[in-house]
């Protein structure tokens, strides 16, 4: 059984669909990167996922309990970390730290401290004198010294530098190899693809796209560049090949990935020189999604 | 170390600009109070008698430690009397001017960075606290004119225009003053709230000396900058040589701060920013701790308010019935009630207007759930195992112990300060039954509050509404001579006026059953409801 499940998850506000029946799962143990541009709904769905906002349709479980209904037991077992982190300007980032811990109930002090010194936070210092960086540092590690079995993640390292954004990818692969489940809203495609295992992107209210990587890879291409000793004849109408563009004796152009065997064929036909490759990237993707342009013939370099 | 001060007349300009609407607000409110008041005087105080009556009341030890030292009590003129009963306070008002528009100017823009901005231009590096100062400087100095010239203007019997100038010169003298300590304080303390705290220290302990050593021994007045400009004697003696002796100390205190400005890094402050706790006490982890803990200084400020106004209408009461007797507008207020001193009277009316005023402190802790909401924190609690009702319950807990806490001791207040100065003293539990016979009332509008956060969370704001309604009907009401039904919409119209009025046992009731009616209702919507944020 999923840990979450939404199925035909809806939310109106007034008259404004945000959600438009959507179906999320995240399995023990997995981590689901949650992609979409700003305004998309990820929020939204994670609000309601947290009991704050009550969908209009449709269900939401977690642990195989009702979100809205049964909110507080199952915050027992959550961890959730906000995109933009709000904090009382007059607490210190420790006694807000211990505060949510204590709320949440349980109480590591040994993890408490090793969090804080890998993020490198001092908890002495009153929350209005933190950087965004820092407010967002004191939410993460709340959340990971909390024995939590899922964690919400929105837009969690928006903020952090490069280094604390290793830190912070550290924790996650931690927890999921302890058995955690980790839903995780990202606009950093990288850390999404070498975090997550399944991917949903979201889309004005709606899923445009969900399932493993590789999965999703069939939709994209690979990008090839090839230097042969004879022209290539009659490229453009070979199946599956996009965007052809020359540069001297050098093409590059994009290939369906699942018509790659079938073009590698063709083309070694006209005695190879050269041969680079780059896989596909979550990043095209996502960037043909956000365009709306799924079947275009019209690729794009990378 | 030239350039030290470049552009500053720019920056001056330039924070003119920004304060445009705020520093003219604070200049014509101060002159136009000052004014009306100047004006009341002589529509409530029509002949010699009436204000010797008045110098009369005056004469007591707690009414000189709150409003200072009556110069000219035996021939109290209109001008002796401005000088007696208003100067202190808006001096008062001047200094938190004065205290609120350096801080703006100095460390709050420092802390958020856009001082930073401004020195990455070719701006000197103490032309921004100078421009602070010369701007808070012209605000005093203008608002000074306008008062001394009004008032002289008002062309009153007794309030000459030398008089006049000196009341205003006392006011300006007393922004300068606390112009530059202000600026002093922004060098030292790292943020702004620092600044305003060590700021409004120092205008407490200036009160609090001024009061102690106008009752019991002058030199400590003399120690208190707001003792200096009282020591003016204004319409009296009108001595010229406090308000140089002011603004002399004023200039001396501003070349300090300036001196430490140049001295120091940006962003850093002379105070070292002690550590804060690294660890949450066990009072702090809860939701109930947690609200106690972001209102604490709030209630502790309200609780002393609260026993302050008590005790200051306490300290009034013996002299009433000469009081009374004078004024016109009073008698009309309260009509006598076979069997009753005026001073029960009139212990009746205060009650309503202090039940009144401790129910701000309760809705304002309730209606923090609000705020916190608006500024996206309660998702930090809601999203962990804290369910929507003992949020609500924490919030609700706090406004009525608030409630509970605030009346009483305005009550105490009134009673300790009342015995002193009634002959035959008071007794406390009468007091404390008239105060707190009120509690339903104030429990129906905490009740209010917390059905609008649970159904109409976007107006909840509305109930201070409803507060200024009742405080308008109940407390005018006598006055004006609404109709009764008027005053029936309000919770406060029904409670009895102990001990004038017998207890209404139904009334109560009815009340405090309507504010946990209204309470559950709100436990109800608002574990129905969307979060906002």
């Amino acid at each position: 059984m999923p840990v979450l499940q939404t199925t035909n998850l809806t939310k109106k506000f007034g008259k404004f669909t945000a959600l438009d029946g959507v179906n999320i799962e995240v399995n023990e143990g997995e981590v689901y990167g949650f992609i979409g541009p700003n305004g998309a709904g990820k929020s939204t769905t994670i609000r309601i996922l947290l009991g704050i906002l009550k969908a209009t349709k449709g269900n939401v479980t977690i642990f195989g309990k009702d979100a809205w209904s049964d909110a507080v037991s199952i915050h027992e077992r959550i961890a959730y970390v906000p995109g933009d982190v709000n904090l009382w300007p007059n607490l210190t980032g420790g006694e807000v730290i211990d505060l949510f811990v204590k709320l949440r109930g349980g109480n590591n002090q040994s993890r408490r401290e090793a969090l804080i010194k890998r993020f490198e936070l001092d908890p002495t210092k009153k929350c209005r004198t933190y950087s965004k960086g820092n407010r967002q540092k004191v939410a993460l590690v709340a959340a990971f010294s909390s024995d939590a079995d899922l964690y919400i993640l929105d837009e969690p390292t928006s903020g952090l530098d490069p280094l604390m954004e290793k830190v912070f990818q550290d924790c996650v692969l931690e927890a999921k190899q302890a058995g955690k489940s980790i839903l995780l809203s990202s606009h950093i495609l990288s850390e999404v693809e070498k975090l997550c295992d399944r991917v949903g992107i979201i889309r004005q209210g709606k899923i445009i796209e969900s399932g493993s990587l590789s999965e999703m890879r069939h939709l994209t291409r690979t990008n090839l560049l090839v230097e042969t000793k004879q022209d290539i004849v009659a490229l453009s109408e070979v199946e599956g090949v996009h965007a052809i563009e020359r540069e001297g004796n050098e093409i590059s152009f994009q290939v369906d990935t699942e018509k790659l065997d079938d073009v590698i064929r063709y083309i070694s036909k006209f005695g190879l020189v050269k041969l680079e490759s780059a896989p596909p990237t979550l990043e095209d993707l996502f960037m043909r999604h956000y365009e709306g342009n799924i079947t275009a013939g019209a690729g794009r370099e990378v | 170390m030239a350039g030290l001060t470049k552009n500053t007349g720019k920056l001056s300009r330039f924070l003119l600009r920004r304060d445009r609407i705020r520093i003219p607000v604070w200049i014509l409110s101060l002159a136009i109070i000052t004014y009306t008041i100047a004006l009341s005087f002589t529509d409530l105080y029509g002949s010699k008698a009436d204000r010797q009556a008045i110098a009369e009341t005056m004469l007591n030890p707690a009414m000189t430690a709150m409003v200072g030292q009556g110069y000219g009590l035996d021939n109290y003129t209109y001008g002796a009397m401005m000088a007696h009963q208003m100067l202190l306070f808006t001096a008062i008002t001047v200094a938190i001017m004065s205290i609120l528009l350096v801080t703006r100017h100095t460390r709050s823009d420092e802390e958020d960075g856009r001082i930073e901005l401004i020195r990455s231009l070719p701006t000197g590096r103490l032309s921004n606290l100078f421009a602070a100062l010369n701007v808070v400087f012209m605000t005093n100095f203008f608002m000074a004119l306008l008062i001394g010239f009004g008032l002289a203007a008002l062309d009153i019997e007794s309030m000459d225009l030398e008089g006049s100038l000196l009341y205003g010169a006392a006011l300006g003298a007393i922004g300068f003053f606390f112009t530059a300590i202000t600026a002093v304080f922004a060098q030292l303390s790292e943020n702004s709230r620092g600044v305003i705290g060590l700021s409004f220290f120092v205008l407490g302990i200036a009160y609090i000396l001024r009061a102690i050593g106008d009752v019991s021994n002058e030199t400590l007045s003399w120690i208190s900058p707001l003792g200096w400009i009282l020591g003016a004697e204004v319409y009296v003696n009108n001595y010229w040589w406090p308000i140089l002796l002011t603004i002399g100390v004023s200039f001396i205190l501003c070349i300090l701060a300036l001196y430490l400005n140049g001295i120091r890094d940006l962003g850093s402050g002379f105070l070292p920013a002690k550590p804060g706790k690294k660890h949450a006490s066990v009072l702090l982890k809860s939701p109930l701790g947690l609200s106690f803990r972001l209102q604490r200084t709030g209630i502790i400020a309200w609780a002393i308010g609260m026993f302050v106004l008590g005790a200051s209408y306490g300290s009034v009461l013996g002299d009433l019935d000469t009081f009374f007797e004078d004024i016109d507008m009073m008698k009309q207020m309260l009509a006598p009630v076979d069997g009753y001193s005026l001073t029960e009277q009139f212990i009746t009316m205060l009650m309503s207007i202090m039940a009144m005023i401790s129910t701000i402190p309760a809705l304002m802790a309730q209606l923090k759930l609000m705020g916190e909401e608006r500024k996206n924190r309660t998702e930090h609690l809601l999203s962990r195992a804290v369910s929507r009702t003992r949020l609500l319950s924490s919030s609700l807990i706090i406004s009525i112990l608030v409630s509970f806490v605030m009346l009483s001791l305005a009550a105490l207040g009134l009673w300790s300060a009342g015995s002193v100065s009634i002959n035959d003293g008071m007794d406390i539990t009468v007091v404390y039954q008239a105060a707190i016979v009120y509690l339903p009332a104030m429990w129906v509008m905490i009740g209010l509050t917390a059905f609008l956060i649970g159904f109409l969370p976007q107006v909840s704001s509305w109930v201070w509404g409803y507060l200024i309604y009742s405080f308008i009907v109940v407390y005018l009401g006598n006055l004006i001579q609404f109709p009764e039904w008027m005053s029936s919409l309000s919770p406060f119209g029904h409670i009895p006026q102990i001990p004038i009025e017998d207890m209404n046992i139904t009334a109560v009731t009815i009340l405090t059953i309507s504010a946990i009616g209204l309470m559950v209702l709100g436990f109800i919507g608002y574990r129905q409801r969307d979060i906002g944020g």
